[in-house]
């Protein structure tokens, strides 16, 4: 038995300072967050996933089985482009984009869904079950399927499968089962709910296959290990383009997959500020909103011990964003504990805010970012105008942005959003549906 | 198990069953559902029509090992505005007139929100027996076990087909009152066989020392009730008596609570 220490045994910000590391962190428990709040049924399923993952890394023809399909099905390593004229609306330091938007798929979540479909193939399952909020998990997740020949089941709110039929689509061409999850609000957190319910019942043939760094033990530390390749390449990539390693690095934050990947290649660089932007929805006084790290209280949820957007009975509060990717009422633990230990800088980024940034790197640099990775651009336009103002010359300044994913999901609801829409469309309708969650 | 540092309410219910030759019957009821009143006139009807004991759940937002049938009853009592603190009214209601040993069956965040210690105070001064937790493992449990030695309730926690021998003797080490026994891989609701699995299941709890094994998960009928009361110390209802109180009200779970007890075994002389 482990036991989760307390907070005073895990002081890290002294720890880091004083040399011991931050990254890689095992798991089961990041500080006092993480653990396995789980049903005893689907412990058994846990152990024999950690088992796997543990004897997999140390496998050398696993890794160069993920390199390879990072490589060469991919498209790894993506990018990291130097955004000019974007960076005139941050304060005039320098704004570098990690280029996940270029992956297969089209965002961050392959890599993730390659690494754990390859796992369950270890385990000798033909089954995978996944949630998905606006689809793009869902995507990726069939992708993997029809690559390795697995069969799919996908579990998706009914809301949100009328506001991203397009993804529904999309997921069944791949060959993926789409059932809409009409238990609960209808949402994220209720596709994982009914996803590990599927678990429960199909234990023996099925993997599920988690989307983001949050869960159970061991789902953390492994989803963040499948993503530290962002982070690994980000860091090797500015040093060769500029020398030196950046100033900050920002990236939006719904359960947190897409972050702790890149934040992982810069946890132990003490001069970089690292910051994650929470989906502030319509801000975070009107309670609409998923600024879980910001104004939520610990409690558990979907099996790990985390931030959480809950009322005074504990029980969880619907959240609210333009964003569905990061519409999720919780967080991944290891946030928690950066949070908790000061490493990373949480913010909240509004609806507005986020849209704001998406139509600014659409006219800059000709890149249509996902709604998600526009949050993480709002913030570095702040980051980079504080930057600038404690700096003598603010091109000496350097920020990368974890560009998580491309937009064309999102071209429905942003064309309503900025009224570009003839009133009586069909695609103003769609439009409507999506702003309205 | 452990029952001599504290007189275990639920130990001591499934034992009088077992004083009677027959295993113990015990019924689910979600609080709030259709309304306070109601689970406390169904949970005193639950008890004097044949349940030894009383399993009263607290609705969640989250119900991850809930099926259709009881996620529709808890959604509906949230919806109607229940608080967790009612929870404590409605074991005190039945408590102040049955003999029933009364637990509390939760999800764990709630507990978590309002504080492991005085939610444990407040459910031992409304005179329930403990709590059964579906998503608590001991592995999590240690702010559990120190409120629970210092309140004196008992800590039901499940056990598993796929629990290996390792986890079915610590679970079984750190449960007190009984353990629970799911009979199934897979969530709440009624079935109409349960499964072989829930008699390894059984036959291993025993093993790893329980003196006292409840099977819960799928059970509807008398004659299930016969075919686990064979074999286990307690025989868990919860989906059909939920439906009982959603088709019938009290009457209904009175009137099911009776056929049920039918099914209780009395061994031969």
């Amino acid at each position: 038995m482990v036991d989760a220490p307390s907070d005073a045994e895990n002081n890290t910000a002294e720890a880091f300072l004083q040399g011991g590391s931050l990254k890689h962190a095992p798991g089961p428990y990041f500080g006092t967050y993480g653990g396995r709040w789980m049903p005893e049924s689907l412990i058994a399923a846990l152990d024999e996933l950690e088992d796997t993952f543990e004897k997999a890394k140390a496998d050398p023809d696993f890794v160069a089985q993920i390199a390879d399909l990072n490589r060469n099905y991919s498209g790894r390593p993506s990018l990291l482009t130097e955004a000019k004229r974007f960076a005139e609306h941050a304060g005039g330091v320098r704004v570098f984009l990690k280029r996940e938007d270029l992956n297969h798929t089209g965002s961050h979540k392959i890599n993730n869904v390659i690494g754990q479909a390859l796992l369950a193939k270890r385990m000798g399952k033909t089954r995978i079950i996944a949630e998905t909020g606006a689809g793009q998990h869902g995507v990726a997740s069939a992708t993997a399927a029809a690559l390795m020949g697995m069969e799919c089941v996908v579990y998706m709110g009914a809301e949100d499968c009328r506001r991203q039929a397009l993804n529904v689509a999309r997921m069944e061409l791949l060959g993926a089962t789409v059932i809409p999850v009409t238990s609960g609000s209808q949402t994220l957190k209720d596709a994982i709910n009914e996803a590990l319910r599927d678990w429960v019942a199909n234990v023996g043939n099925t993997h599920y296959l988690l989307g983001t760094a949050a869960g159970a033990h061991p789902f953390p530390a492994m989803v963040r290990y499948f993503h530290e390749v962002i982070g690994e390449e980000a860091r090797a990539q500015i040093l060769e383009q500029t020398g030196s390693l950046p100033d900050a690095v920002c990236a939006c934050i719904g359960g947190g997959s897409n972050a702790i990947g890149i934040f992982h290649g810069f946890l132990d660089d003490p001069s970089v500020k690292i910051y994650g932007f929470e989906a502030g929805g319509d801000g975070v006084d009107t309670g609409r909103h998923a600024a879980t790290i910001t104004l939520g209280k610990p409690g558990v949820l979907h099996g790990a011990r985390s931030y959480l957007m809950q009322d005074d009975d504990g029980q969880t509060i619907e959240s609210h964003s333009i964003s569905a990717g990061l519409d999720y009422p919780g967080v991944g633990p290891e946030h928690a504990y950066l949070a908790d230990i000061g490493r990373v800088s949480y913010e909240p980024i509004t609806d507005a805010e986020a849209m704001e940034a998406f139509r600014i790197l659409c006219r800059t640099e000709g890149i249509i970012p996902a709604i998600e990775s526009a949050h993480a651009l709002a913030g570095a336009m702040k980051v980079g105008q504080r930057l600038a103002a404690e700096a003598g010359d603010a091109s000496e300044k350097i920020i990368i942005v974890n560009l998580s994913g491309r937009g064309d999901k999102d071209v429905a609801q942003a064309a309503e959003w900025f009224d570009l829409l003839d009133k009586d469309s069909p695609e103003a309708e769609i439009g409507k549906e999506g702003e309205q969650l | 198990m452990s029952t001599a540092q504290t007189a275990s309410k639920s130990a001591a219910a499934i034992d009088k069953a077992r004083a009677e030759g027959r295993a113990a019957l015990i019924g689910y009821l979600p609080a709030g559902y259709p309304d306070v009143e109601q689970t406390i006139a169904a949970g005193i009807a639950l008890a004097e029509n044949g349940a030894d004991l009383i399993e009263i759940g607290i609705p969640y937002s989250d119900p991850v090992m809930d099926g259709q049938v009881i996620q529709a009853a808890t959604t509906e009592a949230l919806a109607k505005g229940f608080h967790v603190r009612q929870v404590f009214d409605v074991v005190a209601g039945i408590t102040s007139k049955t003999d029933a040993a009364v637990l509390v069956m939760t999800y764990w965040n709630p507990v978590v929100r309002m504080g492991v210690d005085e939610f444990s105070r407040r459910l031992a001064e409304a005179g329930g027996a403990g709590l059964i937790t579906p998503d608590l493992i001991p592995d999590e449990a240690s702010e559990w076990f120190e409120a629970s030695d210092k309140y004196g309730l008992d800590r039901v926690f499940l056990v598993a087909p796929s629990s290996t021998p390792e986890r079915m003797k610590r679970t079984v080490e750190a449960s007190r009152g009984f353990v629970y026994a799911v009979s199934i891989m897979g969530v709440t609701g009624a079935r109409t066989s349960v499964s072989s699995a829930a008699k390894d299941v059984v036959a291993a709890a025993h093993h790893a020392g329980a003196e006292r094994v409840c099977v819960g998960l799928g059970v509807s009928t008398a004659a299930q009730v016969r075919e686990i009361g064979a074999y286990a110390e307690g025989v868990i209802v919860g989906t059909a008596l939920v439906a009982a109180i959603r088709d019938g009200g009290v009457q209904a779970v009175a009137d099911l609570t009776r056929e049920l007890s039918t099914g209780l075994v009395r061994e031969e002389a």
